[in-house]
């Protein structure tokens, strides 16, 4: 994928143009018709669903806008500081969705739009994320959750004498991650040292995702220091990495991209929406992974809201859109298209979504797997700057993996970073 | 100098007998005329000093002004630190680090770059068929994006897959980790940085060694000098004021790179640092992580702005002051 950044420039050179031609034509309604911009990380497949609003409100058309994850939360942040430039629906990930609801005033109360009586659509902590501190305000709609599963490579775990079938998989690493590490130790023997998982930082955020408390108090302050379970799982990982199990990528690097068609590693933690990149980065690998449970228990790790900054000319528009995108017949469709997971427990019971399976991972029954890993999530509290600690954590344990400090030079540093947070 | 010697004229046209008040129309005319001398001038070049004013100074001005608060682009206080930040800023190892990168990245990759451009030109002066092309070739590069040339060189620097490494296994040596090594980082930065460049100094080598005077080689070679001694003992000091400006123009881009390590990094938070050890993270990656990121501390990225052109004036006058050593009597 040697075109992000290209296209992240002709996204942003997009955006300049869009912005401009917006200011030209006074929010492009001259002829009646509303365009509404909707800022995007990724493709979150609502390509048809624009197409099929369009047919249902002929004077709504729509413009995407899409960026790499980090510049797209950096540049939100930014135009929201700048009061203008931000489109009129954004996407948040869940890492930074605190860091907006500490800013009510920024954007529009959906509790005003209409979405006052639609709490019971949502799991109920998918709601209680976009909520403010003194709950008065709404600032997002939720559409999918990243209930957490672990994939793994039918072909590798054979050659290497593990079980293949995903049950018995399952079964290996179903009492806790120290065991997924055992797993680890003997796929590197028996494969002479080949790589069990590609980065250690996601297996670090996966452990820490589950726990009951993450890298923040309820309070906002950082905990990562005196929490036991980031002590916890900081060791393993580190135990990991000094058994060689680490592939030693970045994620969302070309090599990253890369690793994947050459199956380079044997699993990855895989909450629902990985799934769809697996299949997009290995297109030749169809039929070769699998999906089995994640070890340590249920967590989330990702997903996303729709918010409406208040600098959107055409909230009542925007608003009547992001409902309908996130009712559950649509969170279904992007499902079955994507395999983004609906935050909708409505669908839950749903023959439609249970019954999905995915011919790529081996006809592996998605729809069951992410079904239960939904609903066994306990919701942690995410803090403001979630995101950018699990960055800084994850550069330290990089610092581990290639060598350049110890695990104790490489946690004094992460604290030390963390000290100007 | 032609303008004070017009006014040291005027007195002159003032005394002169048939400009006196009986004939007001010609007095004016004459007053217009000498306002069109004096004034035309600075008109002319006015518009460039408006924009530059506007675009150049007031920003670096009001950067000055900003470096001196506590400004966050999240927040509408902003409390008056005086040289706080730069304080801060002087004690902080990671902003040393970044100054270290730099300059190690600009020696890498100038110097390297101005003597292979300095051939190149050399082999230019020479009789080639399809002169043109081969002229026009050196030029590619340089029109490339620096985005899309650091993105196909983050490629060919892969641990895994690269095709750098490929060779080197092929060739036997052992494969690379570019981007964790401070050294091996430094150097995959500066051969993105000379591709891009040599040829663009080489066309500007060139164009001065056309305007060498035949003779002189004519001379040299009837000394028996070959085309090398030549290059270094006739062309090189009868370019000087070119070499001067090359390495001047190629200091201040080197001391300023950014696309170049922010996308080896990759997209996630080491295009930020410059790897996960800060290996090669530059001043502008370091200003670029304060300022543009969590926090968005304008105060602070201004304070590093404005350290940033301090370093580059310093840097640029040893290069001159170095530079003006070559003799220029062969």
């Amino acid at each position: 994928m040697n075109t992000r950044p290209i296209r992240t420039a002709m996204a942003a050179a997009a955006a300049a143009a869009l912005a401009l031609t917006a200011a030209c034509s006074g929010g492009g309604d001259d002829d009646g018709k509303i365009t509404l911009s909707v800022g995007l990380f990724g493709d979150f497949g609502f390509g048809p669903l624009y197409e099929e609003y369009t047919k249902l409100h002929p004077e709504i058309e729509f413009e995407e806008r899409i960026a790499e994850f980090a510049d797209h939360h950096t540049n939100l942040t930014t135009h929201l500081a700048t009061g203008s430039g931000t489109a009129d629906i954004e996407a948040v990930e869940v890492g930074y969705i605190s860091q907006y609801t500490s800013q009510p005033d920024r954007f529009h109360n959906l509790l005003e739009l209409g979405a006052d009586d639609l709490e019971g659509q949502w799991l109920e902590w998918k709601w209680q994320q976009a909520l403010s501190k003194d709950g008065e305000s709404l600032i997002g709609l939720g559409t999918d959750v990243g209930g957490m599963a672990m994939c793994y490579r039918r072909d590798l775990f054979e050659q290497a004498g593990l079980p293949v079938e995903r049950d018995e998989v399952s079964a290996l690493w179903a009492a806790s991650w120290e065991d997924y590490v055992d797993v680890g130790r003997q796929y590197s023997a028996a494969t002479g040292g080949g790589y069990f998982f590609e980065s250690s930082g996601n297996m670090f955020r996966a452990m820490v995702e589950q726990a009951d408390e993450g890298v923040y108090d309820r309070e906002d302050n950082l905990v990562v220091e005196s929490n036991p379970a980031i002590g916890q799982a900081w060791d393993l990982t580190v135990e990991a990495i000094e058994a060689g199990m680490s592939n030693r990528l970045q994620a969302w690097t070309p090599e990253w991209n890369a690793g994947f068609s050459e199956g380079t590693f044997a699993t990855i933690i895989c909450p629902a929406w990985m799934t769809s990149y697996i299949e997009t980065n290995a297109p030749d690998s169809a039929g070769l992974w699998d999906i089995a449970t994640v070890p340590g228990g249920a967590g989330n790790m990702g997903g996303s809201h729709l918010v409406l900054p208040s600098q959107g000319e055409h909230p009542e528009e925007a608003y009547a859109f992001i409902e309908w995108l996130t009712a559950p017949e649509q969170q279904l469709k992007v499902f079955e298209a994507t395999g983004n997971f609906p935050s909708a427990p409505e669908l839950y019971e749903n023959e439609a979504l249970t019954g999905l399976t995915k011919a790529y991972f081996n006809d592996a029954p998605v729809g069951q797997i992410f079904t239960a890993a939904a609903q066994a999530v306990e919701p942690q509290y995410q803090g403001p700057l979630q995101g950018d600690v699990l960055a800084t954590i994850g550069q330290g344990l990089g610092r581990i993996e290639d060598g350049s400090q110890t695990p104790e030079e490489a946690w004094s540093q992460v604290l030390g970073d963390l000290e100007s947070f | 100098m032609t303008i004070a010697a017009k006014s040291t004229a005027d007195p002159t046209g003032r005394s002169s007998p048939t400009a006196g008040p009986e004939r007001p129309a010609g007095r004016f005319q004459h007053l217009r005329y000498r306002l069109d001398l004096k004034a035309s001038p600075y008109l002319y070049i006015a518009p460039f000093f408006a924009l530059f004013a506007a675009f150049g100074l007031f920003p670096l001005a009001y950067t000055a002004w900003v470096s001196t608060h506590e400004w966050s682009l999240l927040s509408d206080e902003h409390a008056f630190l005086g040289l706080g930040n730069y304080q801060t800023l002087l004690s902080d190892p990671y902003f040393w680090n970044a100054l270290g990168n730099t300059l190690s990245i600009l020696l890498l990759a100038t110097v390297p770059q101005l003597l292979a451009a300095l051939l190149l030109a050399h082999l230019l002066t020479l009789r080639l068929r399809g002169q043109t092309f081969w002229r026009m070739g050196m030029l590619l590069p340089n029109v490339a994006s620096v985005v899309a040339v650091a993105v196909i060189f983050s490629q060919l620097f892969g641990r895994d897959f690269g095709l750098v490494n490929w060779v080197l296994e092929s060739l036997g040596a052992g494969r690379v980790d570019w981007q964790s090594g401070s050294a091996t980082s430094h150097i995959a930065i500066a051969v993105m940085v000379a591709w891009k460049w040599t040829g663009y100094n080489a066309l500007i080598f060139l164009a001065a060694m056309q305007a060498v005077p035949r003779e002189v080689y004519e001379a040299a070679h009837l000394d028996g000098a070959s085309r090398m001694q030549q290059l270094f003992h006739v062309t090189v000091p009868m370019i000087r004021p070119t070499i001067v400006f090359t390495v001047i123009v190629s200091t201040i881009y080197g001391l300023q790179i950014f696309a170049e390590p922010q996308l080896f990094g990759g997209g996630g938070p080491n295009g930020v640092t410059g790897g996960a050890s800060r290996q090669f993270q530059t001043l502008t990656l370091y200003l670029y992580e304060h300022g543009f990121n969590r926090g968005f501390a304008f105060g602070y990225a201004s304070a590093v702005a404005w350290t940033m052109f301090l370093v580059i004036v310093i840097v640029a006058l040893l290069n001159y002051l170095f530079i003006r050593r070559i003799r220029s009597d062969s």
